[in-house]
């Protein structure tokens, strides 16, 4: 092999182990819903290009209140489901819309968009 | 009406209250039983301040005595509503103008407090506008406008915005999605026609010799298609670049990431090969590809216009339901008939319906008579009679006459507003079969982007010269020909077709997982009475002794009945009257308890009842014995008539089949369901009602709370088994089904324990249910298949993988266009699903 071609090879592999770094093997701790006076834990999401903070920690047993707020126009965001849940809810844009749930058991629970472009996760303590 | 209440609180005591005391008088709605009142006592007594709370089931109100330093009046309301009571207040939310700071919103907030009837007001700057909570009927919409303007403001609409249930703000940001997405396509598609021409001068002959290779003619015409395509990629494409970094943040990748850097690639590529020409070993690889850029550009863009458009229809039936919801309603109120927007009208109020109206909201007819089309909802083409007494569904269309009806369910009560929400909810849920795809769309980006990179490397290391050109227009095309949006689309748009067009037949499909388990069933179970049969009984026969008449037999009976409260007494009558006989009134009617009725009718003393009524009057019956015996194996229910003494003949009631309901079970046999019958009759009505509509397998004599063990026995055979039944008393068996089908009446939509709600009570339904639920799945899988195939072989193709064995290699234009009509392809098979047609009986 040429010298060019060594160059090139070895910096598409090194492209490659960087996207499987950089989308595959990030860790996200998530944000705690803060409680508030009414025993609801709430939690502000944004919804543009993703879910911030895209991971929800609570506590079970308690009701969970998410307030959505979409700041785009991408069609693929305009609702978020909750498939453990049964729950969905359009997302206008620049509209708050707050979903409530009850997690009545600890684990982990899913959210995305219809098309599963955009996840997030619930995790029940 | 509950003593207990009553007797809690005196009423002399509200006139007398010590200070520090104040009393407020609540309406309140969804008050149907005697157990009601306490709890809502109970649920008051608790907000502290409260002293004393009374509340009264016949005029539904609660009256409260409270301390007000203590208690607000919202709490008191919040208590009654955490149990699950509508307490007489309704909330508006009006927007108003130029309410720019946080004293503003104060001074709207306090004008409206002071306003008798508002409960509570909250102004935010956020969206502009300001929530009440009033009571009707103390205020209404013109006061609180009055009050808001009497504080310097103004309202920024005059209509008001209705609280729940509009599609239009997404509409509109979709139409403003569309028309933007439009005219960036217009812009790249006319830069895209020059571009292409001038990017291949040596294909054209006038051109090659005009800028031919090498020549600084060629070189500054590219530039200047260089400076012409900028537009095209960072304004027509800059949604690619915003969606791309959004995601990034997120570290995230999506179709935006693929697009955004294939066409940045092919346009840096161009931009080295004009501005450094020298750096390429060959001039022959300093080649442009401005025209990659623009025609990927303006392809992308119209196919998710195009996509946005399909969408758009694909919730069709959901945007038919919302268009259902009535305006304004005329409404009595203080003697006066007022037009009211439908939002004010409140529980029990009086509204008038006038011939081509439409009915506001649910309730029960009062007053008059009329023809009401009720398709919209029930998917019953016929219109149905209504009389004083009967229950009218909101959104549904008065035909010929004129009424007044009481309104029982208002605002988001309502069943037009409960199939709205339930749809949305459906339509928003996820089928199992999704899973699948939700797993591979969370890698399939960034795996896409490592198969161009290395498809791109193998080209470059080992692939024919120019080595570099086709690495690069491999990468972009492999980038560019992957389209995640195909799989994400292919599963929730049908679903969406697919319980859209079950709400417009009238079937409620709660969800994704029901949809997908109603194409599986094995086996039907059918509960007999209120599914099969009408649920309520209906003369059936009228036997004679010689030297009486039907008819003379029926109307002494029916006469006599018509004092009765018997269930069975009503059918009677309801017989008579059918067969157009006026009826006698009847003299010293009697009701044996166990036995039947007596009465002296026209001179004539009659008996109506069993065979021991007769026994013990000593009228002898035994030549009727053998009828008797013949109707009771037909599943009926004779009776024994006598006049004077002498035994009549014999009138026999039964529950009888619903007109379609063996045209329907036919049907599900021949789709390839076991129906089995499901009662708690005895075997040997059971066995007649099956035998008429043609069930083989009946389970008899079955108790209510056994219903769902019956299901469970049938799971364990390894079948898949739906239930149909009542919601209330089947609610168990539904539960227990793998897809429980409730059949509900008029405006009780929300059945909670079913998987498919038919609002129409017939058994069509259910083969409709099932129809919609396999031609959905199939719609799935043929958009799964498509979009899965798609990148399976679009990849590998694009990367070059047929170069060495037939020398195909796809141009990245062509990927573009693959790309933006592969979504386009799944949306518009959903939207074939629009054209399903339920089977109608008798065709």
């Amino acid at each position: 092999m040429t010298p060019d071609r060594w160059i090139v090879t070895i910096a598409g592999i090194g492209l490659v182990a960087f996207i499987i770094w950089f989308f595959w093997l990030k860790r996200s701790t998530g944000a705690r819903a803060t409680e508030t006076s009414g025993g609801y834990q709430e939690a502000m999401i944004l919804v543009k290009g993703g879910y911030t903070p895209d991971t929800i920690v609570v506590r079970s047993g308690r009701p969970v209140r998410l307030n959505f707020r979409r700041e785009e126009t991408a069609s693929c965001s305009d609702k978020v489901i909750f498939p453990d849940f049964q729950k969905s809810a359009d997302l206008p844009t620049g509209e708050t819309v707050a979903v409530e749930l009850m997690p009545k058991e600890p684990g982990e629970f899913g959210f995305s968009c219809p098309m599963g472009m955009f996840r997030g996760r619930l995790v029940v303590e | 009406m509950n003593m207990r209440t009553e007797a809690a609180i005196p009423d002399s005591q509200s006139g007398g209250l010590p200070t520090g005391r104040e009393s407020i008088t609540l309406r309140i709605g969804g008050m149907t039983c005697a157990h009601c009142p306490p709890a809502i006592e109970k649920a008051v007594r608790e907000v502290t301040g409260v002293k004393t709370v009374s509340v009264n089931l016949a005029t539904q109100t609660a009256k409260v005595g409270y301390d007000p330093a203590q208690a607000k009046v919202s709490e008191i309301l919040r208590a009654i509503r955490s149990v699950g009571y509508a307490v007489g207040t309704a909330t508006m939310r009006i927007p108003i103008k130029n309410m720019h700071c946080t004293s503003c919103a104060t001074r709207v907030e306090l004008a409206l407090k002071m306003t008798p009837g508002v409960i509570a007001a909250r102004a935010s700057l956020a969206p502009n506008a300001v929530d009440i909570e009033y009571q009707p009927e103390r205020t209404d919409f013109q006061e609180l406008r009055r009050s808001i303007e009497s504080s310097g403001y103004r309202l920024a609409e005059p209509k008001v915005k209705p609280t729940d249930e509009t599609l239009d703000p997404a509409e509109a940001a979709n139409e403003q999605e569309y028309r933007s997405l439009m005219r960036k396509f217009w812009i790249a598609a006319v830069i895209s026609l020059p571009v292409m021409a001038f990017s291949y001068p040596d294909l054209i002959p006038g051109l090659r010799d005009w800028m031919p290779m090498g020549s600084d003619t060629r070189r500054i015409v590219w530039a200047l298609l260089g400076v012409l395509s900028l537009p095209v990629l960072l304004w027509s494409g800059s949604q690619f670049f915003v969606g791309m970094w959004d995601a990034l943040k997120h570290r995230a990748a999506n179709m935006h990431t693929l697009i955004a850097i294939g066409i940045t690639a092919a346009f840096l590529y161009s931009v080295v090969a004009v501005a450094w020409p020298g750096i390429f070993p060959d001039m022959a690889l300093a080649e442009v590809f401005w025209d990659v850029t623009d025609v990927v550009v303006a392809l992308v863009v119209l196919g998710l216009a195009l996509e946005i458009k399909a969408k758009g229809r694909t919730s069709q039936a959901i945007k038919k339901l919302i268009g259902l919801q009535a305006k304004t309603a005329r409404v009595v109120r203080d003697g006066k008939e007022i037009d009211l927007p439908v939002e004010e009208v409140l529980v029990n109020d009086t509204v008038i319906v006038r011939p081509g109206e439409k009915i506001p909201v649910d309730g029960k007819v009062s007053v008059g008579s009329s023809a009401v089309d009720e398709s919209m909802i029930t998917g019953e083409s016929m219109p149905v009679e209504k009389q004083t007494g009967d229950e009218v569904i909101g959104g549904t269309l008065n035909k010929t006459g004129s009424f007044r009806f009481t309104a029982t369910k208002v605002g988001k009560d309502t069943a037009l507003a409960s199939i709205i929400r339930m749809v949305k909810d459906a339509q928003g849920s996820k089928a199992p079969i999704q899973r699948v795809v939700d797993t591979v769309s969370g890698y399939f980006v960034p795996a896409v982007m490592i198969v161009a990179i290395l498809a791109a490397l193998v080209w470059y290391d080992f692939g024919p010269e120019p080595r570099l050109i086709y690495a690069t227009v491999i990468l972009v095309t492999t980038l560019i020909i992957a389209c995640p949006c195909a799989l994400g689309l292919a599963t929730p748009t049908s679903l969406t077709v697919g319980i859209g067009k079950g709400a417009e037949n009238g079937i409620l499909i709660r969800s994704g997982d029901a949809l997908q388990a109603a194409e599986k069933l094995d086996a039907v179970i059918l509960d007999k009475t209120g599914t099969i049969t009408k649920g309520e009984p209906a003369l059936t026969d009228v036997v004679v002794t010689p030297g009486h008449e039907e008819n003379a037999v029926l109307r002494l009976t029916a006469s006599l009945e018509r004092g009765s409260e018997h269930p069975l007494a009503s059918a009677i009558v309801k017989g008579a009257e059918a067969r157009k006989i006026e009826l006698a009134d009847a003299e010293g009617f009697a009701a044996i308890p166990g036995h039947g009725v007596s009465g002296r009718i026209d001179g004539h003393d009659v008996l109506f009842g069993n065979a021991k009524l007769l026994r013990d009057r000593g009228v002898p019956a035994d030549a009727l014995l053998p009828q008797w015996e013949r109707l009771a194996n037909e599943g009926k229910t004779p009776m024994y008539v006598a006049v004077d003494g002498r035994a009549a003949g014999l009138i026999a009631v039964a529950d009888t089949v619903k007109p379609d309901s063996r045209a329907a079970i036919e049907i599900l046999k021949g789709l390839g369901i076991e129906v089995v019958m499901l009662t708690g009759d005895n075997e040997r009505t059971g066995r007649a009602i099956a035998r008429e509509v043609g069930i083989d397998r009946v389970l008899a004599e079955v108790l209510p709370d056994d219903k769902a063990h019956e299901v469970q026995k049938l799971q364990l055979e390894g079948k898949s088994v739906g239930m149909v039944g009542d919601g209330v008393n089947d609610a168990p068996a539904l539960a227990q089904a793998d897809v429980g089908f409730a059949i509900g009446t008029g405006t009780d939509v929300a059945i909670e324990a079913s998987d498919v709600t038919l609002i129409k009570g017939s058994l069509m339904g259910v083969v409709t249910a099932i129809e919609i639920s396999r031609a959905t799945m199939r719609n799935v899988r043929q958009n799964l298949v498509g979009a899965f195939g798609y990148n399976a072989l679009g990849i590998p193709v694009a990367a070059g993988v047929l170069y060495p064995f037939i020398g195909l290699l796809l141009s990245p234009l062509i990927a573009a266009a693959a790309m933006a009509f592969s979504s386009v392809t799944v949306v518009t098979n959903a939207n074939r699903l629009r054209f399903f047609q339920p089977r109608r009986t008798g065709s």
